[in-house]
């Protein structure tokens, strides 16, 4: 592991030197630096910045949403009752997600920002786009079972890993950063970027830019909402394909949707063509599988992933019937 | 012999100390001005080593590698003879070590340090119309490549019901929980070892071999597992030796779990034909199992896969044969029931579909190919329960009624399945020696150079030790784990508790009737008049999944394992072993791969994250029980191997389930979503 400096952040305006980086929990960047991919040269660990900032809170907002602090860790989010009773798809989604331990490190802002477990990316003696840009990616022939059907790019099959972030792009959720450029706030769905001919970048993110806070709006579909997640064995595993669905139907016709599906993508990947088909459709089987196969037209498998579309069609469908 | 203590579930010695944490492991003995070793990794399949450079940045006490490296003696494994040659055999071979005063620098310096390496092309894929592919002399340890009996080609075409199918399972992984690990020091020229091995005397010969010295003793005093890949010594330890003397300093080595995917040994993968030729009744009439498998360009390492199917069925007509392939990839090696695991899975799924061709319940199927005495050898077993392990698990499992046809049973999401396998495994012993000494207080020093590596064998050894003498447990002190010891034989091929508990039976005895204060018994010549044929332990395995109908996730509902393997010494012990097989076997079925990427000529997923082995939540409701089997023939104890016939079968009856669930057969190992989803869509 290269050298590095470590210090504990002083506040929100630390660690915009070049090289530096903000630590979470550690749980992905350590694994990275261990792994010699990631090569930072300052530390900035956020995790005791000052409690008046809320960063480690979560709070109930004026519209009847909640603020979750960026430093929050994965295992209060999914327990929190707020969380539970009002948005259960975010808690399923924690949940589902890594094993008890990590949750228990994970936190808000770092699970957005975890990388690609893609497994050429994660080593350091391979060539990757994501690592090394311009150095190949040999994911396309090589193993990428796992790897994206939507959106990728000549340059890059990586998919986005975390669960909760597919989550948090069913609930319209935002996030709040502070940088050089001061504060501002990004929709979650458009934080994460595709990878297009610039794959190393993940986010739109700056430089020293640091997540403060993730707002969910108040949101009376996701009430009933939902996320469910296939994968290679029954926990601790990434997901294959994951659907994070809120529904509302009224008189056997869908009133309101917000769908979202993980490890398809580049980032977590908003369904909004399928949204569109479903608004005003009869709720139902045949229905739900217009949905998918509409957003899943535009679909490429590789060799060995294309059998994700056929999962997405079907799981899309188990879980908005799951919500009728 | 009394057995007081033999059969009861005395809880490990060792126990306490695991559980607090005390029980030092071979990388935790703090040593005065310890040094640090991490190995670097060729990163190229086949190349030529032209020269190391380090970063001048970093601090370090030495760089090592064939250039500089001191020279050692050939210790009959070229995997030992580490930074001896520019050679590169493999992607994750050592080629070079650095040596530093922390872990941190060294870590941080092989990682910098500069490769210049003349690139040569390389070849990793093993395929079954591969032109270089040979019959080798043997396979492991001493079998013959093939065998044959009969005319199988005339069986098979005059058979009324046949199957031919090809099976193939992929590389698998050691990763026990404790990495491989060495700390050494010399003193003068006696070298120490606290080395994390199945075989601290092995050990200790082959580096005083390739050290050239004599006084070499390995410490071994707790294992965490080794499933075969510590059976014999690894570059670890030689490395660690060599930087060790050229630092003039204690050096420690433990891998880092990605390295173990490379150099500590694998299972092969396998491509296995099997030919099954039957009357319409059942009757086997011909058998052919064709196993390919690689090695390295290294060395020769032959797994067995086809031999258990020599002595499973009846059948006139027979025909056993290995393939062999050289890759420019890592030497396979042992890992829990080489051979066994890989071929009993194909040969039980087959006759799974050959039970379906027959429309015949698949355990009436094997009870009617029962053979009364070797198929091929004609050696009478020394004692074979298999049927018996067929019909008490079929009555405890619940398996009467069962209807034979796939897919038909349906609980909301999850088509339900049910699947039975055959198993067997050698029931061997080895050479070992011990020594019992009675002390003045009366308590019973019982010393033996054995290892044990999570077994129980600790405690098993009091059993017996406590038996022999007619005394109490609690008498008895087990002195195992160092080469200084009396001599024992590696704790691998399920053979510890049978050699070990000998030695000691015999040394206990011979205290006893001498009346004198110590005892040492060496069981080679009783072991040399052996028959090796007829003896086997065996078991059937039954299994329920359940597979998701919208995802094609498998989940395992139940699994239960009958076993025939002798007399159990320690109930408690033994019930974890069958199980921890019977979970690794799940694994076998439903999880672990290396995912080859031939263009790197390595393994991409190497890592516990990425490799998948069973999680606590994919084990749901596991059995294992036993038959009282009596065995006065094998050894005083009467008891059979039972570290590795769990892993043997499991994996075809949770594939034989898969498919009565689904009515998809997938022939190629691991089953995962990917393989059954475009046959379940609807």
């Amino acid at each position: 592991m290269k050298t590095f400096e470590y210090r504990a952040a002083t506040g929100l305006a630390d660690g915009l030197e070049p090289g530096a980086v903000f630590l979470g929990g550690g749980t992905n960047l350590v694994d990275l630096m261990k792994l010699g991919v990631a090569t930072p040269d300052v530390l900035v660990d956020v995790n005791r910045l000052a409690p008046e900032l809320g960063f480690g809170a979560i709070s109930d907002r004026p519209d009847g949403g909640l603020r979750i602090g960026a430093g929050v860790r994965n295992s209060d989010l999914a327990a929190d009752p707020r969380v539970r009773e009002r948005y259960p798809v975010l808690s399923s989604a924690l949940l589902a997600g890594a094993s008890g331990q990590l949750r228990n490190m994970a936190t808000t802002g770092g699970n957005l920002l975890q990388r690609t477990r893609c497994r050429y990316f994660m080593d350091a003696s391979k060539p990757c786009n994501k690592h090394t840009p311009g150095s190949g990616c040999p994911a396309r022939d090589g193993d990428h079972r796992n790897l994206a059907i939507l959106g990728a790019s000549e340059s890059c099959v990586a998919t986005h890993p975390s669960d909760m972030a597919v989550a948090l792009v069913a609930l319209d959720a935002v996030v709040n950063t502070s940088g050089p450029a001061g504060e501002r706030s990004i929709p979650v769905a458009d934080l994460h970027r595709l990878p297009g001919e610039q794959p190393d970048r993940d986010t739109v993110l700056d430089h020293g830019e640091l997540i403060t806070s993730v707002d969910l709006p108040a949101l009376d579909v996701a009430a009933n909402s939902f996320y469910r997640k296939a994968r290679d064995r029954a926990s601790y595993a990434f997901a294959v394909g994951s659907v994070a669905a809120a529904l509302r139907v009224e008189d056997g016709v869908v009133r309101d949707v917000r769908l979202a599906w993980g490890a398809v993508a580049h980032k977590p990947w908003r369904a909004r063509i399928a949204e569109d088909r479903l608004l005003g459709a009869p709720a139902g089987r045949a229905s739900f599988l217009a949905a998918a196969d509409a957003e899943l037209a535009r679909a490429e498998g590789l060799r060995d992933n294309a059998y994700k579309i056929g999962l997405m069609r079907n799981l899309t469908a188990w879980v908005l019937e799951h919500l009728s | 012999m009394t057995t007081a203590n033999i059969g009861a579930p005395l809880a490990r010695r060792e126990g306490p100390l695991k559980v607090t944490g005390a029980a030092a492991y071979a990388a935790e003995y703090p040593q005065d001005d310890v040094a640090y070793g991490w190995v670097v990794t060729s990163p190229v399949p086949h190349g030529r080593l032209r020269s190391v450079i380090a970063d001048p940045a970093d601090t370090v006490l030495a760089v090592l590698w064939h250039g500089n490296a001191p020279r050692i003696a050939e210790a009959g494994d070229p995997e030992l003879a580490v930074l001896q040659s520019d050679r590169i055999s493999y992607r994750g071979q050592p080629v070079a070590l650095v040596v530093a005063g922390t872990l941190e620098e060294a870590r941080r310096a092989a990682q910098t340090v500069q490769l210049d390496i003349e690139v040569l092309p390389h070849d990793a894929v093993l395929r079954p119309d591969h032109p270089d592919l040979y019959t080798p002399q043997q396979v492991n340890p001493a079998f013959p490549a093939t065998t044959s009996a009969g005319d199988v080609e005339a069986a098979l075409s005059d058979s009324e019901v046949s199957v031919d199918v090809v099976y193939e399972t992929p590389a698998l992984h050691n990763n026990p929980m404790e990495p491989h690990a060495t700390i050494a020091r010399w003193d003068g020229d006696s070298l120490t070892v606290h080395d994390s091995n199945q075989h601290p005397s092995g050990i200790a010969a082959t580096l005083a071999e390739a050290f050239s010295v004599e006084r070499v003793r390995v410490i071994t005093e707790h294992v965490g597992g080794g499933f075969g890949s510590k059976g014999t010594a690894r570059p670890n330890a030689v490395l660690a030796a060599m930087a060790a003397r050229v630092v003039e300093r204690p050096v420690k080595i433990a891998l880092p779990r990605q390295q173990m995917f490379s150099i500590v040994g694998h299972r092969t993968p396998t491509i296995q034909r099997i030919r099954l030729g039957a009357t319409t009744d059942g009757v086997l009439t011909a058998i052919d199992h064709q196993a390919t498998s690689q090695t390295s360009r290294l060395l020769e390492f032959a797994e067995q896969t086809a031999v258990s199917t020599r002595h499973m069925y009846a059948a006139p007509n027979r025909h056993t044969t290995h393939r062999l392939l050289r890759l420019d990839m890592p030497t396979p090696r042992w890992m829990r029931a080489p051979g066994e695991a890989p071929g009993m899975f194909a040969l039980e799924c087959a006759m799974d579909e050959l039970a379906e061709k027959l429309g015949m319940d698949p355990i009436e199927l094997r009870i009617r190919n029962e053979p009364d005495a070797e198929p091929e050898s004609g050696t009478p077993f020394t004692s074979r329960h298999y049927v018996d392990c067929l019909r008490r698990g079929a009555q405890r499992f619940g398996w009467e009624g069962r209807d034979p046809r796939p897919r038909r049973r349906r609980e909301g999401d999850w088509w339900i399945g049910t699947g039975v396998a055959g198993a067997t495994y050698p029931t061997m012993a080895q050479p070992s020696t011990a020594r019992v000494r009675k002390r003045d207080d009366g308590r019973f020093e019982v010393s033996i150079g054995a290892a044990d590596i999570g077994t129980g064998a600790r405690t098993i050894l009091t059993q017996i030790a406590a038996d022999a003498l007619s005394t109490d447990a609690s008498a008895i002190d087990i002195r195992i784990g160092d080469s200084s010891l009396p001599k024992a034989s590696v704790a691998g091929g399920s053979s510890g508790s049978a050699s070990w508990g000998w030695a000691v039976t015999g040394a206990c005895r011979e205290l006893l009737a001498s009346g004198g204060d110590e005892a040492v018994f060496d069981t080679t010549d009783l072991i040399q008049q052996q028959e090796t044929d007829g003896r086997h332990a065996f078991g059937a395995h039954f299994a329920e999944v359940r597979v998701d109908a919208v995802t094609g996730e498998v989940r395992v509902s139940r699994m239960l394992g009958m076993f025939a393997a002798g007399r159990i010494l320690n109930p408690r012990t033994a019930r974890s072993q069958f199980l921890g097989g019977m979970i690794m076997g799940m694994g076998m079925a439903l999880h672990e791969e290396g995912v080859l990427d031939p263009a790197f000529g390595e393994w991409v997923n190497h890592d516990l994250a990425e490799y998948h082995i069973p999680a606590h939540a994919d084990v749901e409701h596991l059995e294992a029980d036993w038959l009282d089997e009596h065995d006065d023939q094998i050894n005083p104890m009467g008891s059979k191997g039972i570290g590795e016939i769990g892993i043997v079968g499991s994996p075809a009856a949770i594939v034989n389930a898969v498919w009565h669930a689904t009515g998809i057969r997938v022939r190629d190992l691991p089953v995962r979503l990917d393989k059954l989803l475009p046959d379940l869509l609807e």
